[in-house]
């Protein structure tokens, strides 16, 4: 467009326009990755030495790994060097202008899902803050835990006003080291959120629903550090049921959970990135690493999760029960329609004595869509009276999917009790015929059906969450059978 | 105007045709049975009624109520009062009794612009129901026909179509897999269902069902077609003479 045309609009967008420029000029840096690029995203966000040594050394060792590939997923090669390690807080100007722009088939979706009105455009990417009041939102929400001294806030605001206890706990349950997708997050993470619960302090709220909105721009190398104290609780949310726009490919986070003697920290997920279109183009890399550390005595980790979107899955949510008597838990739908791949489960490594853990999953597979469940369950020597109960649940939608289960069960203690449960079951055209019958439309069926299948995990999420996410479940299997 | 008017109705599946130009036509409260020998297509016939996709009609008519009945889907014909109970009724499991039955009931009474049931309406309904058909509570929060034997499922049925209370029902083999007291728990069932506002269609291989459910009608079928039609004496005839008479006829009409 030149600037001698369209005279009046073009005059009324002039400031605008300059500010944007300005904008990327300022905080653009080039592609690719080095110790320069990674200097200066410690540089740009004020890190103090000690954080900037420990993500040089995590690139270090970045460079020497190689991507896993024994995963049940395939892609092609990701061009490391072609990716923008750091942007500022996304500008205005980048996203749609209003709803009018964003594509209408998302603003179906949202609609289905029952996302309020003045949520819509936020996560749609439009620029709303005049509309969506959510900073008074999260004040508000801030003093109220202030008070009984919970920390809960960005990453980047912990390493400020925290150090000491980032310090401590920061790579304590995932060292940087751990494997090639958390080293390359530890050397570039840009942001996340960081919360510690004091001793003896039950979180009076969910954490995080609240900032549902606010959370979007966390950026794709998001790290989350979680520390529950003697006798503390919390639960924390991630994510949200409407698929939210982003145009970074790769995501690789972190989230590292560290619970004191007695202390339970229960953490719920729902996923919905972008898992591309019906041919399966485009689409989100979910490559996550996280884990539980069950430090003290009678500890619990419970991990739940609801696994829609994403081309590719790769996540492990564990559990490392050190304390005598901890629990650690998994539950997990995960959800492949059209080409999306699935490959997540979870390890529960048992140290001390008495440890208790269980693991239920549910996959379910749709279209050409390809699902893996992978679980370890590893009992040492030290772990007398170690119990396991594990179930791991397939359903199939069609005849084009896939279901795979690869369990591995590792006991080096005889007094130990494990349990391995499996089913594989099929949706057929018989069943959703009979539902028709009945009155009950195709969809209607599909759901209904689904969420028998589901329940077991549906029951782990807080009430508000399960019912987004069962309705999640439904839109995300539309035209899948039928 | 009859309930149901079926003319020169033709249906296949992949290649091969099944029905071969049906007439029937069907008034509201009375109860026609179809009998005939395997491969007649008296099942076809009560899925081609039901919506079945596998089915394509190539050619003829089905008018229900007042409708054209093969312009509907499934479960639009459902909700208009159509109920198939299924000579094979399928498992679903992770789903209970009573929520898919609550689910269909509320489906149909607002496609009537009739109020919804909540949890409590729906048992009081159901317990009823439940008490005509010796049905164990119990079944009520087990899966859909999960793990149910065979009688149980057929009794499932003739519940849900209670509960349901449609104007035709179609029941396909309900008496097959049934011993003599479920076959008459059932058949009592379907009886307390007859009403004069109400049609059903009897599919059956065996006189035995009709005589606990006494027809106003019987009809035999074979080779896709409707070959004698007659009063409920004409299934005695049946049972003596069997089917092997039928053929001859046709042919000779064929040849006609």
């Amino acid at each position: 467009m030149s600037d001698s045309t369209n005279t009046i609009e073009t005059f009324a967008n002039q400031e605008y326009k300059w500010g944007f420029v300005t904008d990327i000029e300022a905080d653009a840096i080039p592609r690719g990755l080095s110790e320069d690029i990674v200097r200066l995203i410690s540089a740009k966000k004020e890190e103090p030495e000690w954080l900037l040594e420990w993500r040089l050394k995590a690139y270090r060792h970045w460079l020497t790994m190689k991507e896993p590939e024994w995963a049940n997923v395939s892609f092609p090669k990701i061009d490391y060097q072609n990716i923008i390690y750091y942007s500022s807080p996304k500008s205005k100007s980048d996203g749609p202008k209003s709803l009018d722009d964003v594509d209408p088939e998302l603003l179906k979706t949202y609609e289905k899902l029952g996302i309020p009105l003045h949520e819509r455009a936020a996560l749609a990417g439009v620029a709303v803050d005049a509309v969506f009041d959510s900073v008074s939102v999260a004040t508000t929400f801030k003093g109220k835990l202030q008070e009984q001294g919970i920390i809960f806030g960005s990453f980047s605001e912990a390493v400020k006003e925290h150090p000491e206890l980032v310090k401590k706990y920061l790579g304590s349950v995932v060292p940087a080291s751990d494997n090639f997708y958390a080293a390359l997050n530890s050397a570039v993470f840009s942001d996340g959120s960081f919360c510690y619960i004091p001793k003896g302090v039950k979180c009076p709220m969910e954490l995080s629903t609240y900032f549902r909105i606010n959370a979007k721009d966390t950026g794709q190398f998001e790290r989350t550090l979680i520390v529950a104290d003697d006798g503390a609780a919390v639960s924390y949310l991630e994510g949200c049921t409407a698929p939210m726009r982003d145009t970074n490919q790769l995501h690789a986070a972190v989230v590292e959970l560290v619970a004191l003697d007695n202390a339970q920290i229960k953490y719920s997920t729902v996923q919905n990135w972008y898992p591309g279109d019906k041919d399966g183009k485009g689409g989100i890399y979910n490559f996550v690493t996280k884990r539980g550390a069950c430090r003290g005595v009678n500890s619990k980790i419970s991990w739940t999760q609801v696994e829609t979107g994403s081309a590719i899955t790769w996540k492990y949510p564990s559990c490392l029960l050190i304390g005598d008597n901890s629990v650690g838990e998994f539950y997990s739908v995960a959800l492949t329609n059209n080409w999306q791949q699935a490959d997540t489960g979870t390890k529960m490594i048992h140290i001390g004595k008495n440890t208790t853990s269980t693991i239920v999953s549910k996959g379910i597979s749709a279209g050409h869509g390809q699902n893996t469940y992978r679980g370890g369950v590893k009992i040492l020597q030290s772990a007398t009276g170690a119990r396991n109960y594990s179930q791991c649940d397939s359903l199939l939608l069609g005849d084009k999917c896939g279901a795979h289960t690869f369990p591995y069960l590792e006991v080096r203690n005889t007094s130990a009790q494990v349990e391995h449960e499996a089913s594989t079951s099929k949706i057929g055209e018989d069943q959703i015929f009979y539902c028709r019958q009945r009155g009950i439309s195709a969809e209607d069926a599909v759901s209904m059906i689904v969420h028998g299948f589901c329940k077991e995990v549906f029951r782990e999420l807080p009430m508000e969450f399960a019912v987004e996410a069962q309705k999640l479940l439904g839109v995300s299997l539309e035209g899948s059978v039928g | 105007m009859a309930l149901l008017e079926i003319k020169d109705l033709h249906a296949t599946v992949g290649d091969r045709e099944i029905l071969r130009g049906i007439n029937l036509t069907v008034n509201a409260g009375e109860v026609h049975a179809i009998m005939g020998p395997n491969g007649s297509g008296k099942s076809t016939l009560a899925q081609v009624l039901a919506g079945r996709e596998l089915y394509a009609v190539t050619e003829g008519s089905i008018t229900y109520d007042g409708k054209d009945l093969l312009e509907l889907s499934p479960e639009d014909r459902a909700r208009e009062g159509v109920f198939l109970a299924f000579q094979y009724p399928v498992e679903i499991p992770g789903v209970s009794n009573m929520y898919f039955l609550k689910a269909a009931l509320n489906t149909i009474r607002k496609h009537r612009g009739m109020e919804e049931y909540d949890a409590m309406d729906f048992l009081n309904v159901v317990r009823d129901k439940m008490k005509i058909m010796k049905m164990d509570q119990t079944l009520l929060n087990r899966p859909v026909n999960a793990g149910f034997s065979g009688g149980e499922k057929k009794r499932n049925e003739i519940f849900q179509m209670a509960v349901l209370e449609p104007k035709l029902a179609v029941l396909d083999e309900t008496d097959s897999g049934l011993d003599i007291d479920a076959l008459r728990i059932v058949s009592a069932g379907v009886n307390a269902m007859r009403a004069p506002e109400r049609a059903m269609i009897v599919v059956t291989h065996y006189q035995r069902l009709l005589n606990e459910i006494v027809p106003d009608y019987v009809h035999v079928l074979a080779e896709g077609k409707i070959v004698k039609s007659g009063g409920k004496e004409l299934a005695l005839e049946l049972e003596a003479e069997g089917y092997a008479d039928l053929y001859d006829e046709t042919e000779a009409v064929s040849r006609v």
